[in-house]
């Protein structure tokens, strides 16, 4: 790795893992988790994500099967729950290609102990609001590929490239496509390592495959860490551009209090705080069932702490800034969307919306809250909480009373609705937990090279 | 088969036919040729092996799949005869007349493959002049109704017209001189009908032809006669009128065929340049009728004080001289409102209009025409004629034919048409009635509480499926043709009434054609087909009568009759604007079509000001218990600003137990609460019931005015009265460009200059906001109907919607509507957001939809600034019934769920005019030749359609007006549909 030939012991920081581990010990710790019988805890969880997932199913059948009627979007409301939830799950999706790449590039080494899980969770992440841009379609049997420019026996059918939504089909596949390698290019000396340890012939043949044929040679090495430093290159645009295009679904229209310029920033601004959130309430949670206490240490917790406070303070000065900007403009609908958002009949999703997102993360600025785990994991689910209703009081709240007041309307979530976005938790949770069972959820390799300490002797791989 | 030939032949009478000589003789062999199943070794298994057996069935299953290469049996019906000038898939027009009540309006009806799918008004029929209301948009719904009355049946069984005729043969062979013959029946202005009614009368002289409508225009006609001693009908001129006076009159909507009135009334009101006279409407009325929402200056009077109303307003103008007394007490702005009103009409002699609604008794008609003699108006913008159907108080006649029935008089009872146990009196009880009478014979449209109450239940033919006649307000008779087979085998009033007189023939193209040649003479099979053709009888008018009243005489009967009203709370009944009296309950276009006040849907409520709602301590939706003259009811409540305190308005016609699918249960009957002491209005207490209800509406009761911030929305509605409006023209036109927007393009704009450029201009002056622009587009472009519980959820499918805002104080608001469709933006912020490119400009300026490749992201929707856009959120289509599929316009689409829909401005009948020009070798089309469904519609002319590149079109000239506007112009949309900006005319004094 590119960071490696720093030696960290030239380093004023403090040791960035704990404990008296050698590279062996590392090793052991992480892969253990994948070869053994998972604890209690993890069939808990799987028996809480499973049956969620089920309700995903039940709900998307009974979806394309009947019409978006079963959910509550109605005329003036076309978008509800549904691009709600899909901003909500690429917003969290960022974390990881932020942790992954621009902490990388800027060599913010504290990341190793938590990139892989958050790489994990952009992939499941976009994984889950992938769903909702094909299901929330009239006619997804159609949209699954008339959304793409494949080749068609109407060549004079082509997509309209001026819509956000097109756009959207690029940045949303581009950004999948850029972080699932970049997590599995990041994978492959940890696959290398357990198909090394693997006993089980299948176990040694599935991660032989997977990990491509890595030896740990020098060149490989050198190549490897190329690779890397390209991705990581490829992958920061990504942070910004993929929720600055979402965002223009919003920005590019007409529609007061989506018709704005500060989208951009704003977005990705939310999107790397609400990830940060998601990242710190799953980590929180892994680090305690599988007692990753000296990986995983209070230091990377609290510095995720930090920006979310950095991130929340944006957000919560872009709040300001769009009310600020509605009476500025002087532009009566404008001004209008953004009193109606505070004192309208969705006041109470604003303020929950303020409450979770402006309020909650300024308690990050006493380090005692900062270095309590209850505290965080607490603020961070309000976090999670607040970062939805911001979609949702954006979206929602927009739409229902726009300019010919004869046309407003009100929103209200279906069951469907609900069980939909309760399912997409459901998928999150269960690929999360596969990936925790199967793949080492902390990046050996590179754990490895921010070890304060050198070894001399080098047992159980790298 | 085998029980035809079973049929022992000698039992059969008359010719005998046989198969075989052995079938004549009846041999034992023939018998067991019958009796086998198959023939002899046909088909028997014979014998065969456990092999063969498994053979013959894996044989068997595979042919049996082989079932599915069978085509299906089609059987092919080809015209015998060519039928003239048909060409196949190009529709047919007949013209013909229907109507809501008595009176009908001429009509054309597009048929498509023998299928009525359209009613158009006829532009040659003086009633209609191309235009329609929103009952007879809905009508060709009926037809095809699957609830309808379909069979005969008698006692609950299934029986058939000729059972009927039979027994109807023996019945009137014992009703001698038609003593116990009673005839019930709605109001009809047929003449055909009038001449069987005369046949019935010299048969059976005994017997009495009642006659009740739910609706009655009753008042009126006997309000004439008081005055004028004999029975006449006031026809109103309101085109020749300045001022214009409604005394709780909906002259504009359910208080006339609205057609007529609307066209005369907006004619006053299409201001070019300011220098035209505009009329001025005043309006006193309990509920807020959209001829209230026109009114330039509105009173809100109770339905009972109307009466004191107009005798004040009698003694105002000082008619005879006489001392007038004095009926309730004024208040302080009735009294300025009056004395204004006073003035206006005094100014306006001979050129204004005092009309009283049909609710009021016939004293204030009386009082009415004298007030109009007095202003000289009788003979300028009053004219009177004979009512061209029967005159009669028909609520006392139906009273005397409950004594009748009770004493035991009446043998046999038919009641033709209508659905009067539902909505007599509930004092009478006619069903209970009904079941005291040896002998009931109903005709029904659909399976009523009136047929459930009759012995012998006849299914009646739809105006669309049988001959007639009928005559328009100013007697105007025309031919009803009939466009279809009767669905079900139903039969005409007409036709039973020919049954019922014993004419030779019970045919109605019998009855009327052999009625009119009597009338004509010589040439009479060219003036039927010229008849048949025009959609009138030429001189068929009546001839309007010299009626001159002698005040003194008139006030002294009026003032006899008057008795000053009761204080406290009333209740009056008023027509629906969905369900007129029911017999519309099962139409589910206009169940959902919304009130255009209230936008109320699938529901009626008990319409209260917001004082008295506060009075009564109620909300929305609370439910009322109302109770008068001993009935009690209960319904609930909903707060219309703008009414009258102290009073609650009822719609009729809902609530019905014996009804189709569509209309069961719908509403609350408040029919029972009407009696033949309180017919119209009457004096009632309410009290609030802990239970609630639920009732829906399109649109919430939002203003202009912002909640919250409470700013007015200024550029939605433009709205100025006409002394601005004048002073305004006379600043400079660069003032006028000065004005203007600095509104900028950051893209080049198309180049829209050449060719047919298509728009709109909607003039929002003349707009009433009658419905039957909303009922024509549901009709024309194949529009879903989606249930309470949907528009609920806020998924109503209209393309165009009326848009309703109030302006000015909660309780006494003036409103405007705005019909709001696909303003079809230039710079249409849909089209850019679409990912499929599903909604695409055209080059002629339409915003099209390309329905099979929108997959429903609902974003333009979304970005849709007028929120036009009607989005298939769930399959609409789903179960429709066979017979509601032939309503279907072959020319449109049917979307399928997921899809996004809106208004192209018609684009089928665009391209079906194009299409014509084409084959007539002309490349223009004419200005005013394509009419969008609901330009073509309207009364008050206020949507106008056409070619705005060429500037002699009258969309053109419409839009260079100064009148002309966009709304919220901000968004640079540029949208084709612009409209006309709302003046009022109002009065200094009241100013």
């Amino acid at each position: 790795m590119a960071d490696l030939a720093i030696d960290p012991r030239t380093e004023l920081n403090p040791p960035l893992v704990k404990g008296a581990e050698g590279y062996g010990d590392v090793t052991d710790q992480i892969s253990v988790i994948t070869e053994q019988k998972p604890p209690k805890q993890w069939y808990m969880a799987m028996g809480v994500a499973l049956p969620l997932l089920g309700l995903l199913g039940i709900c998307l059948t009974y979806l394309v099967s009947t019409g978006i009627g079963v959910w509550g979007n109605n005329n003036p409301v076309g978008w509800g729950w549904d691009i709600t939830n899909f901003v909500w799950w690429i917003g969290i999706g960022h974390a990881g290609t932020l942790i992954s790449a621009i902490l990388f590039l800027f060599r913010q080494r504290w990341r190793t102990s938590i990139n892989r899980a958050a790489e994990a969770m952009t992939l499941f992440a976009v994984a889950c609001a992938a769903i909702y841009p094909l299901f929330h379609t009239g006619r997804p049997w159609r949209a699954a590929y008339w959304l793409f420019p494949i080749p068609n026996e109407y060549l004079h059918i082509w997509q309209n490239f001026r819509s956000p939504l097109m756009w959207d089909v690029f940045a949303v596949s581009t950004y999948g496509t850029v972080s699932a390698l970049f997590w599995f290019v990041g994978l492959i000396p940890d696959l290398a390592t357990l198909r090394d340890r693997a006993k089980s012939p299948v176990r040694r043949y599935i991660f032989g495959i997977l990990s491509l044929g890595w030896r740990g040679s020098a060149s490989q090495w050198r190549h490897y860490e190329l690779a890397y430093l390209i991705l990581a290159g490829i992958s920061t645009p990504l942070v910004l551009s993929v929720h600055s295009i979402v965002s223009f679904d919003f920005a590019t229209s007409v529609l007061p209090g989506w018709h704005t310029t500060i989208f951009p920033p704003y977005f990705v601004a939310g999107a790397v705080f609400s990830g940060f959130a998601m990242v710190l309430t799953l980590l929180v949670l892994v680090r305690w069932v599988y007692s990753l206490q000296n990986l995983i240490t209070i230091k990377h917790l609290e510095n995720m702490c930090k920006v979310m406070l950095a991130t929340g303070t944006i957000v919560g000065f872009a709040y300001g800034t769009e009310f600020f900007i509605a009476w500025y403009s002087a532009n009566q609908y404008e001004r209008f969307t953004f009193m109606n958002r505070a004192f309208g009949p969705y006041a109470w999703a604003y303020w929950t919306m303020l409450l979770c997102n402006v309020v909650s993360p300024q308690f990050f600025w006493f380090k005692k809250i900062r270095t309590s785990i209850p505290a965080m994991f607490v603020l961070s689910i309000f976090i999670n909480i607040g970062m939805w209703f911001e979609r949702f009081v954006i979206i929602a709240t927009s739409l229902h009373r726009d300019f010919l007041p004869a046309s407003w309307g009100y929103f209200r979530p279906t069951w469907v609705d609900i069980g939909t976005f309760v399912g997409t938790i459901g998928l999150f949770l269960t690929l999360f937990l596969l990936f925790i069972r199967f793949l080492p959820a902390i990046a050996v390799s590179e754990v490895k090279g921010v070890l304060h300490h050198q070894i001399s002797t080098e047992k159980g791989g790298h | 088969m085998n029980d035809l030939i079973q049929i022992n032949p000698s039992s059969l009478t008359g010719k005998k036919y046989w198969r075989s000589l052995d079938h004549l003789a009846d041999t034992p062999q023939f018998r067991e040729w019958v009796e086998r199943e198959f023939q002899d070794g046909a088909s028997e298994m014979l014998g065969g092996s456990r092999r063969t057996l498994l053979k013959l069935m894996a044989a068997g299953f595979g042919l049996a799949g082989m079932t599915a290469c069978r085509r299906p049996v089609e059987h092919i019906l080809p015209y015998s005869k060519g039928v003239e000038g048909l060409v196949l898939g190009k529709p047919v027009n007949y013209a013909t007349v229907a109507g809501n009540g008595a009176v009908a309006t001429g009509l054309i009806v597009e048929c498509n493959d023998g299928r009525p799918t359209k009613v158009e008004g006829n532009p040659r029929h003086p009633a209609s002049l191309g235009a329609t209301n929103a009952f007879l948009q809905a009508s060709v719904l009926d037809v095809y109704d699957p609830d309808r009355a379909r069979h005969v049946s008698h006692d609950g069984a299934r029986s058939s017209w000729s059972e009927f005729a039979a027994w109807w043969k023996d019945e009137s062979a014992r009703l001698g001189d038609g003593a116990g013959l009673r005839i019930l029946s709605g109001r009809y202005s047929s003449p055909s009908l009038a001449a069987l009614k005369a046949d019935i009368a010299k048969k059976y002289p005994k017997a009495v032809w009642v006659e009740y409508d739910s609706i009655s225009f009753d008042q009126p006609v006997l309000g004439a006669q008081i005055a004028f001693g004999q029975p006449l009908e006031a026809g109103y001129q309101y085109d020749k009128a300045n001022v214009v006076l409604s005394l709780d009159s909906d002259f504009l909507g359910l208080d006339s065929q609205t057609v007529l009135p609307t066209k005369q009334f907006s004619s006053r009101r299409r201001v070019k340049d300011g220098h035209e006279e505009m009329n001025r409407l005043y309006v006193a009325e309990p509920n807020f009728t959209i001829t209230g929402g026109m009114a330039d200056h509105r009173l809100r009077l109770r339905a009972s004080d109307v009466g004191a109303f107009a005798l004040a307003l009698a003694r105002e103008l000082n008619v005879s001289g006489a001392e007038l007394k004095v009926l309730g007490s004024d208040s302080a702005k009735d009294k300025k409102f009056l004395a204004a009103v006073a003035k206006d009409l005094t100014a306006n002699k001979g050129k204004s209009i005092v009309v009283a609604g049909p609710r009021q008794p016939a004293e204030v008609h009386a009082l009415v025409a004298l007030i109009n003699q007095a202003l000289g108006n009788n003979g300028q913008t009053v004219t009177y004629a004979k009512p061209v159907a029967g005159a009669s108080d028909s609520v006392a006649a139906l009273k005397q034919l409950g004594a009748d029935v009770n004493s035991g008089a009446v043998k046999t009872l038919f009641v033709l048409g209508g659905n009067p146990v539902y909505s007599a009196p509930a004092d009478l009880d006619l069903a209970t009635a009904m079941k005291r009478v040896p002998a009931t014979v109903a005709l029904t449209a659909d399976e009523n509480e009136t047929w459930a109450a009759a012995a012998w239940r006849l299914p009646e033919a739809h105006a669309f499926e049988s001959w007639g006649d009928a005559r328009t307000a100013d007697g105007t008779a025309s031919i009803q043709q009939p466009l279809i087979q009767p669905l079900y085998g139903g039969r005409s009033v007409l036709e039973l009434a020919a049954m019922i007189s014993g004419a030779a023939s019970a045919k109605g193209y019998d009855t009327v054609k052999s009625f009119w040649s009597a009338q004509w003479g010589a040439d009479a099979d060219k003036k039927w087909q010229a008849s048949l053709f025009e959609g009138s009888i030429d001189g068929t008018k009546t001839a309007p009568v010299d009626a001159k009243c002698d005040p003194a005489k008139v006030l002294a009967a009026v003032q006899a009759a008057m008795k000053p009203a009761a204080a406290g709370l009333e209740v009056a009944f008023y027509p629906s604007s969905s369900t007129y009296d029911g017999r519309f309950a099962n139409n589910a276009w206009l169940q959902e079509a919304p009130d255009p006040m209230t936008k109320l849907v699938w529901d009626n409520a008990a319409l209260l000001s917001p004082s008295t709602a506060k009075q009564l301590g109620v909300a929305n939706g609370d439910m009322l218990s109302l109770s008068a003259n001993g009935k009690e009811i209960s319904a609930p409540a909903m707060i219309l600003p703008g009414h009258a305190d102290d009073s609650i308005s009822l719609a009729l016609g809902y609530g019905r137990a014996a009804c189709g699918r569509v209309g069961r249960g719908i509403g609350h009957r408040v029919e029972g609460l009407r009696t033949t002491a309180g017919y119209c209005f009457t004096a009632a207490q309410a009290r609030k019931s802990a239970a609630t209800y639920e009732l829906v509406t399109t649109q919430e009761h939002h203003t202009l005015v912002e909640p919250i911030t409470g700013q007015k929305r200024n550029d939605i509605v433009e709205e100025s009265n006409i002394g601005e409006y004048r002073k305004e023209l006379g600043h400079s036109a660069e003032h006028h460009a000065a004005e203007g927007h600095s509104l900028t393009d950051l893209f080049p704009a198309y180049d829209y200059t050449k060719g047919l450029q298509w728009g709109m201009s909607i003039d929002l002056n003349a707009c009433t906001g009658c419905n039957a622009c909303l009922v024509a587009c549901v009709a024309e472009n194949n529009i879903p109907v989606v249930g309470k519980d949907q528009v609920k959820r806020g998924r109503e499918m209209h393309w165009i919607r009326m848009d309703r805002y109030f302006t000015g104080a909660e309780d006494d608001p003036q409103a405007v509507i705005q019909p709001m469709a696909c303003q079809q933006c230039e710079k249409a912020p849909c089209e850019s957001v679409c990912p499929v490119a599903a909604t695409a400009h055209s080059p002629e300026g339409i915003n099209e939809m390309a329905y099979n490749r929108c997959v429903g992201t609902r974003y333009c929707l979304n970005n849709c600034p007028y929120k036009v856009r009607r989005f298939n959120f769930l399959n609409w289509n789903k179960d429709v019934p066979e017979t509601k599929k032939m309503v279907f316009n072959p020319d449109v689409t049917v979307r399928m769920r997921g899809v996004m829909e809106k208004c192209n401005y018609c684009i089928q009948r665009i391209e079906e005019k194009r299409t014509l020009a084409k084959m007539e070798n002309r490349r223009a089309i004419k200005d005013g030749e394509i009419l969008t469904a609901c330009q073509q519609v309207c009364p008050a002319d206020a949507i106008v359609f056409g070619n705005i590149n060429d500037p002699e079109s009258r969309v053109a000239k419409l839009k260079k007006q100064p009148r002309d506007y966009t709304v919220i112009e901000e968004v640079n949309a540029k949208p084709r549909t612009t409209y006309l900006a709302r003046l009022r005319n109002p009065n200094p004094e009241l100013a």
